[in-house]
């Protein structure tokens, strides 16, 4: 099958939404460069750097008939607009009674590693998961990119793509042609039964190379990929986690109150899941702090596969104790 | 003081004062049901700048949306909102425009093009500007009127949206309903120049200064900029100098700074008053004619009060309807 990139996977899914539905046109701080050419200034539009007026208009432009994609580029410039995002797309269906559907995608990227500093490296999908009225995805692939964006700009509500900036040049196997993904479906990205590993983002592949090495020491690891965070897909999570007993999340952003935190919550209050835990839920997360710019101090905030192979010794410590025995 | 009577056949200007009255009366009832606890909340009245509303929307026709605030009766009733359903969206009942979900300070009509009240100063002007992009993205002529005070136009949304209304030459009236207080605190002292209309200068637009009571003169300066939307040549800031007669809200014991002569002063300048007067001068209205359109007016609001109370409250399962649609 053809590769694409991540990015370009996006862009494709764009193109050709916008080629099926001339109700689509796209708002950014910067044209987006692939795509003028072949829909012109007035659907590929470049605006003012004002994240407020441009996150309002799509909410007015969706209102009155459009499909508008604002692209906020980074998560981190999405704050300038947190009024209209907070308490204006989030709200205005419900609030008016469901009069009438707003359906704007809005694109930002998340996570670091990028040697950026605190301001341009942020993870903070769990502040939107928190507001309700949100629907919001964060793809691992290049083939779960194309298919979920292709879903979210025929949802009729306002979804936002998180989209990680480490993947962004990663190539995977992509169809040509159209095909769509569901919100709210995660995907097993490996079965295994010791552990599962619940993972977004650039940690899907790290949790995925931990895999392969502990396969070695036969240790059976199943990754879950919840790819969408609203709705999220508990009952996928659940499942596994009846499976194997144990259960590590990696997540890019810090835990307080975060994913992490939702996805233990999804496990330990369901009675059910609770009761074929055989080790307490190890979170394994980017350090509380804002993401400092120094190669040697970036790294030692984020999670990587070592940190997870460590987090699923933890869990499986019970494991090896009881196998002593 | 007096404008000239505009270019309106007579009936159309006896019906601006029809909702002027009908605004006025909604919301005296408003505030007594308020007050008697069958409305909950917060009540923002609009008595007193019934012009701003009614003038302005007397320049548009059905294709063109508005948008309001937190104090929006009066933009849903000059807009052509129906009574029964404000008033049982006031109520909290499932009649309601917004199904009991928003209350005084959150009712739409999409249907007509209100696009809604809008709780957060100055939350509006940037959704009604996208709907004045796709109005020039749809190229039918329509044009979006963004209703906002005076607190609203010290807001990043105001010089954001202006700029941008104004490098795209949007079909865009942005409206200041200039009160001279953002809440409690008087624009004198939070505003730099005394016109918040000098400031279109600053994005190269037509600002111009209205007396926001007087209705006809409200008019004219909307169809004006009406006209120059609509031929492409972009938008319009519309200051309407004007006044509230009553506190920030209807709540009891709020604080009001206002100097009571300024208080008097304003309502001797009676916007309805006005209208009326301007018609009798031009012939155009009678006592018989005024206690008719009075009687129709109270009538129309027993109705829309009978109509609240005889819906049904929301059942407590539908507090989930609606997160998003299908």
């Amino acid at each position: 099958m053809r590769e694409l990139t991540y990015n370009e996977a996006a862009v494709e899914a764009i193109a050709e939404e916008m080629r099926r539905d001339p109700k689509i046109f796209y708002m950014s701080t910067d044209a987006l460069a692939p795509l003028l050419k072949e829909f012109g200034p007035q659907r590929i539009r470049a605006t003012p750097i004002t994240e407020a007026a441009l996150t309002g208009m799509g909410i007015g432009a969706a209102g009155s008939g459009f499909r508008p994609i604002v692209d906020w580029r980074q998560v981190t410039f999405s704050f300038v607009a947190m009024d209209q995002i907070v308490n204006q797309a989030a709200k205005i269906h419900y609030m008016f009674g469901g009069q009438v559907t707003f359906p704007i995608l809005f694109r930002a990227s998340v996570g670091g590693g990028g040697k950026v500093a605190a301001q341009h490296s942020q993870s903070p999908y769990s502040m939107f998961m928190n507001v309700a009225g949100l629907k919001m995805f964060l793809p691992s692939t290049p083939y779960d990119m194309k298919g979920l964006l292709k879903t979210a700009i025929r949802d009729n509500n306002p979804v936002i793509s998180f989209e990680s900036g480490r993947l962004m040049a990663r190539k995977g196997d992509v169809p040509e042609g159209d095909y769509t993904i569901p919100l709210g479906v995660a995907d097993v990205k490996r079965e295994g039964s010791d552990v599962t590993v619940v993972a977004l983002a650039w940690l899907v592949h790290e949790a995925l190379a931990a895999a392969e090495t502990l396969a070695t020491e036969g240790i059976s690891v199943e990754v879950v990929d919840p790819r969408t965070l609203v709705p999220l897909d508990t009952a996928t999570i659940r499942e596994s986690v009846r499976k194997t007993g144990r259960l590590v999340i990696a997540d890019e952003a810090g835990p307080t109150a975060g994913f992490s935190a939702e996805v233990a919550a999804v496990a330990t209050e369901d009675a059910a899941t609770f009761s074929r835990l055989k080790a307490p839920v190890k979170r394994v997360c980017a350090l509380q702090v804002p993401i400092p710019y120094s190669p040697v101090l970036e790294d030692a905030v984020f999670p990587d596969r070592n940190r997870i192979i460590a987090g699923i010794r933890e869990v499986l410590q019970g494991r090896r104790a009881a196998a002593a025995e | 003081m007096t404008s000239l009577s505009p270019n309106l056949p007579p009936d159309k200007q006896r019906e601006m004062l029809r909702q002027m009255l009908t605004i006025r009366r909604f919301e005296e009832r408003a505030s007594d049901d308020y007050r008697a606890g069958k409305i909950y909340g917060v009540v923002h009245c609009y008595i007193g700048e019934e012009a701003v509303a009614v003038g302005v929307c007397t320049a548009l026709d059905p294709r063109d949306r508005i948008i309001s605030t937190h104090r929006g009766h009066g933009h849903c009733i000059a807009k052509g909102a129906d009574l029964n359903r404000m008033m049982a969206e006031l109520y909290g009942r499932q009649t309601g425009y917004c199904k009991g979900k928003g209350g005084s300070m959150h009712i739409a009509d999409f249907g007509i093009g209100m696009l809604g009240a809008n709780g957060i100063v100055a939350g509006g002007i940037a959704i009604v500007t996208g709907a004045g992009l796709a109005a020039q993205m749809e190229g039918n002529g329509g044009v979006a009127v963004s209703f906002f005070g005076d607190g609203a136009s010290n807001a990043g949304p105001f010089h954001e949206c202006l700029n941008i209304a104004a490098a795209w030459k949007l079909p865009m009236l942005y409206v200041c309903e200039n009160n001279m207080y953002a809440a409690q605190t008087a624009a004198v002292a939070t505003h730099a120049l005394s016109d918040v209309a000098a400031r279109a200068a600053g994005y190269g637009i037509p600002g111009v200064v209205v007396d926001g009571n007087d209705a006809f003169a409200v008019y004219q300066a909307a169809h004006a900029a009406v006209e120059r939307a609509r031929s492409g040549a972009g938008p319009t800031l519309i200051e309407c100098k004007t006044y509230r007669w009553r506190g920030h809200t209807e709540r009891a014991g709020q604080p009001d700074p206002r100097d009571r002569a300024e208080v008097d002063a304003w309502q001797g300048r009676d916007p309805i008053a006005l209208l009326e007067r301007q018609l009798r001068e031009q012939g155009e209205l009678d006592d018989a004619g005024l206690r008719a359109m009075e009687g129709e007016i109270m009538a129309a609001l027993e109705a829309a009060v009978a109509f609240a109370e005889a819906s049904p409250f929301p059942l407590p399962e539908q507090a989930t309807d609606d997160v998003f649609a299908a």
